[in-house]
């Protein structure tokens, strides 16, 4: 026993520095509301973290310091050499892998909870602890496996593609109806002493539902996803925060939970989208006339040459960039913004429209132009610059298809229809960096390539953007 | 392929087919270049700059003629020329097929292959190989330059201290490719302009250009033809124009005209009494002088002062900014030559199922192809009316659901708070609140900032090591070891997320 208690903290000061603790991460929080504050945002979120941690180390743990700190120093250096190394593309993946952890600890925390042996409840309140140790864990069960697929798909070692299996809304059903039962098994067995067989059990189903979940979502749809799980993970430690009675842990876990859903509306907004509908998987579930306009009667493509796009964008007064995934998969971020500078140079207004579900997690190309130094007061949201485009010379699209598709607008059948899209074409030209005539995300044909001011310039975005680049 | 460019023979011509900029890039297609010596003498582009950039240099034009498997010129073929193509032989220049019957008849008889640059057809497509558009635009420019030559005053306004000038006024009828340019043109110099078309959707492209554009209030008649052209109007709307046009005279003090309709007549538009009710020393500008004049005293190729006033006629515009109509004349021919040879090995391929080169070929392997079929495909594909956007249709959202989900909500809270302890239920509050306090903050934050938004969230949500810090003190080992490792992949993720949130953040400046 290795009992060396420096000093123990009373209460009263724990509570104190909750209370603080909490008040700096609503604090953190709100400091993201703009770019200046919110790297002081980032430091009252790490000295809340700090102020909890020393709290609880100081004032409830009586044992085992030396194990404590040698897991918090492997855990520390792993996660620093992890944020150091990650690729700005592979942002996404990165937070994937992260809400998982927070998934797996509220389950291995809603473990050693239940089987703590010097826990004392009765009646009620061991019913309803029990209950939200069973709530814990299955959050945090169907976050760390849906946020492990989601890992594996963002970072392609699994295929994108929708997972469909015949009556997988009932699979589901079962799954649930499954963990229901189980969870009334669960506290009727715990009330008698045992339970585990039970807590194991349901683990699993929560399991196979985070896995089938996500498996049966698309890349485009990853956006919602990833806030989804970021959601979940919040959940998951309100809940655990309940089981424990820890106030530290509800309000925490409610602010990341509510700040994740609301990510994941503003996503599915963006998308036009039922939350439901995405998470049901697949897509254009609801509607047979996919695809309303084929190629063939829409006219033709006209395509271009880099150094033609060079001269268009070096004679343009206004010109808006519109970076899609593809921008990210190719890793033309820095030639995007080499291009952006040496045209504000030559006093041409350059300006980047982000819609939100751009890319492969919200905020994602923001992120990606910011790695490459495009300075943030010349990238737009949609809603800021959609009403610009008659004024644009030039639009280029990068690697976008479906965000920038005007049947959303004019075609009501369209699976996208109504979906907010960035109004390019309204603009004099609109150039179209692509690979090939490939549909989007959401297979719909977009008449945009057949307007008689788009110019196609195929290729891989990097390489016909370099091009560009040596010609400008 | 050998390409020829024989020196032009037309009197007076002084533009060339090819350029030293665009031989460069021919070559780059696979064609090797010969041109005749000093073809491009006259638009200022020497032998030495041609076998620079590659090109051979021919002492005459039968050498050219008799060694290049591909000739282009500006002009059709006259004076001998016509008679020179060979049958696997292809000629690309002006032809004028509608003009000019015999000569299709000869070239067709040669067997060999023409293509007239006049008859590209006008679809999108297309635009980068519309000679005549090139050249209307130069003839634009051209026409504001020869009217200032002539003019004895100042386009723009200026107050000095010798006294006021008054801003010359110009009036553009037909705003056409060379309308435009010369509406251009003028207000670049500080003339206050005018124009006119019967088109009616040209006004924006007029306003555009910050001219004045002259509405004829007349029952809606569209001259809108085939083609992007004009077509002929009824005798009630001429009238109604002609006496626009009068009162515009006594006004004006330059007119361009640039009215034409493909294969007629150019239509009179300036009468000889509209010529004498204009300013003395003012200037008119026939663009049309080669199909008989927009003005009734236009003669063509000359310029006459009648009533004071000078008449400009020439038909050469083009020709005299040679350099200019040169370079973009052969940059024209060669994204014809471009379509022509898609492998970019040096030979041509007269595909006859594209339409652009369909619409080009006159005659091929001794039949005549002229005219082309009409285009099966139009620059915007004809619509009826552009479908009104869809009206979206609110659905008169049910208020049974909110109040049923309202009601169930609040029986479930307080069947809650029927059964659950105090302890429960302060927490309980806590949370509530927590969410509120969430939602209210999450919606400031602005979208740029989402990436890093979820980074944090991801750090502070680790806050569960609480959980984990309370049970490592266990006395069961199990539970010890289980929180152990709990602690330490919080921990991975609690440095990782603010980590990674602050290098994210780092990168945001302005």
């Amino acid at each position: 026993m290795n009992t060396q208690e420096l000093f123990v903290l009373p209460d009263g000061v724990i509570t104190v520095s909750y209370i603080v603790a909490t008040v700096l991460f609503i604090l953190a929080l709100g400091g993201l509301s703009n770019q200046e504050t919110a790297r002081r945002g980032n430091w009252y979120g790490i000295a809340g973290m700090a102020i909890a941690l020393l709290a609880t180390v100081f004032g409830k743990v009586s044992q085992n310091y030396d194990l404590l700190i040698v897991a918090l120093l492997i855990g520390g250096t792993i996660g620093i050499i992890l944020a150091r190394r990650v690729q700005m593309t592979q942002m996404p993946e990165l937070v994937a892998v992260l809400h998982s952890l927070v998934g797996l600890a509220a389950v291995a925390v809603g473990f050693a909870s239940f089987m703590d042996p010097d826990k004392k409840f009765t009646g009620v309140d061991l019913t309803i602890h029990d209950i939200e140790t069973y709530l814990g864990v299955l959050i945090g069960a169907v976050t760390f496996s849906g946020s492990i697929i989601a890992f594996g798909k963002l970072s392609g070692r699994m295929s994108g593609k929708p997972l469909t299996l015949p009556g997988r809304h009932w699979f589901n059903l079962a799954l649930l109806i499954a963990a229901i039962w189980f969870g009334r098994e669960f506290v009727m067995q715990s009330a008698a002493g045992g339970g585990l067989d039970s807590l194991i059990i349901m683990t699993a189903i929560a399991l196979v539902f985070g896995v089938h979940m996500v498996m049966a979502i698309g890349g485009a749809d990853m956006p919602v996803v990833v806030s989804m799980l970021n959601s979940y993970s919040g959940w998951a430690a309100a809940a655990t925060g309940f089981m424990l009675g820890n106030d530290l842990l509800i309000v925490t876990g409610a602010l990341v939970g509510s700040s994740g859903a609301i990510l994941s509306y503003i996503m599915c907004r963006a998308m036009n989208r039922k939350f439901l509908s995405v998470i049901a998987g697949g897509f254009g579930t609801g509607g047979g006339t996919v695809a309303a306009g084929t190629g063939e009667d829409q006219g033709e493509v006209v395509a271009i040459e880099a150094h033609e796009v060079a001269a268009l964008l070096a004679d343009a007064k206004e010109v808006m960039i519109i970076p899609g995934y593809g921008m990210a998969v190719a890793q033309a971020q820095h030639t995007v913004h080499e291009i952006a500078r040496v045209l504000r140079d030559k006093k041409v207004n350059v300006r980047f429209g982000i819609h939100p579900v751009a890319g492969r997690m919200p905020g994602h190309m923001n992120v990606l132009l910011a790695e490459a130094r495009v300075p943030y007061d010349i990238v737009f949201e949609m809603d800021e610059i959609n009403d610009d485009f008659p004024d644009v010379d030039v639009s280029v699209v990068i690697g976008a298809n479906d965000i920038v598709n005007p049947s959303a607008q004019t075609d009501p059948n369209s699976p996208i229809a109504g979906m907010p899209v960035l109004e390019c074409w309204k603009g004099k030209t609109t150039i179209v960096l692509k690979r090939s005539m490939a549909t989007g995300y959401a297979g719909v044909q977009n008449p945009l390539f057949f307007k008689e001011n788009t110019r196609m310039l195929f290729g891989d975005a990097k390489d016909t953007l370099d091009e560009v680049f040596k010609a400008l | 392929m050998k390409i020829g460019v024989p020196r032009e023979i037309h009197e007076g011509e002084q533009r060339v087919a090819t350029t030293p900029d665009v031989v460069s890039q021919l070559i780059k297609l696979g064609f090797s270049v010969a041109v005749e010596k000093d073809a491009g003498a006259a638009a200022s582009f020497s032998n030495e700059a041609y076998e620079a950039a590659g090109c051979e240099v021919l002492a005459s034009a039968k050498d050219v003629w008799s060694q290049a498997d591909l000739i282009l010129k500006v002009r059709a073929p006259e004076g001998g020329e016509e008679s020179l193509l060979r049958a696997d032989q292809t000629l690309i220049c002006f032809l004028g097929p509608g003009q000019n019957p015999e000569l299709l008849e000869q070239l067709t008889k040669s067997g060999g292959t023409a293509m007239s640059m006049d008859s590209v057809p006008r679809i999108s497509r297309a635009q980068k190989m519309d000679a005549l558009s090139s050249m209307a635009n130069i003839a634009g420019y051209r026409a504001i330059v020869e009217a200032a030559q002539h003019f004895g005053r100042f386009f723009t306004g200026q107050i000095t201290a010798a006294g006021k000038i008054p801003p010359a006024k110009v009036l553009v009828i037909g705003a056409g490719v060379a309308g435009l340019s010369a509406i251009g043109a003028a207000r670049s110099m500080g003339a206050i302009v005018r124009a006119f078309d019967t088109r009616p959707e040209v006004k924006e492209q007029v306003e555009s250009m910050d001219a004045d554009f002259l509405m004829l209030e007349f029952e809606d008649e569209d001259g809108s033809g085939e083609g992007g052209y004009a077509k002929v109007m009824s005798d009630e709307f001429i009238k109604a124009e002609m006496a626009l046009f009068a009162e515009q005279a006594k006004e004006v003090d330059i007119i361009i005209t640039t009215a034409l309709i493909p294969g007629r007549p150019a239509p009179l538009l300036v009468t000889a009494e509209m010529v004498e009710l204009m300013k003395d020393g003012s200037v008119i500008v026939d663009l049309a002088a080669e199909t008989g004049g927009n003005c009734e005293l236009t003669e063509a190729g000359k310029v006459v002062v009648k009533h004071g006033v000078s008449i400009i006629g020439y038909t050469d515009l083009p020709s005299r900014l040679a350099a200019q109509s040169s370079q973009l004349y052969a940059t024209n021919l060669r994204h014809l030559l471009t379509e022509l040879c898609p492998e970019k090995d040096g030979e041509i391929n007269v595909n006859m199922e594209d339409e652009v080169i369909r619409g080009a070929t006159v005659c091929t392997g001794g039949e005549t192809t002229w005219p082309p079929p009409p285009p099966t495909l139009s620059a915007a594909p004809k619509q009826a009316e552009p479908e009104p956007a869809p009206v979206v249709v609110e659905k008169k959202r049910s208020i049974f659901g909110p109040i049923a989900a309202a009601a169930i909500g609040a029986l479930a809270l307080l069947g809650l708070g029927a059964v659950a302890p105090t302890e429960f239920m302060d927490h309980f509050t806590v949370f509530v609140l927590a969410c509120f306090i969430g939602y209210m903050v999450i919606w400031n934050v602005t979208p740029a900032l989402h990436t890093p938004l979820m980074s944090v969230t991801n750090a502070i949500s680790s806050i569960i090591v609480i959980g984990a810090l309370l049970q490592v003190s266990s006395t069961d080992s199990v539970i010890m070891w289980i929180a152990t490792a709990t602690v330490l992949i919080t921990s991975i993720n609690i440095a990782g997320g603010f980590a990674v949130t602050r290098r994210m953040l780092e990168m945001f400046r302005k």
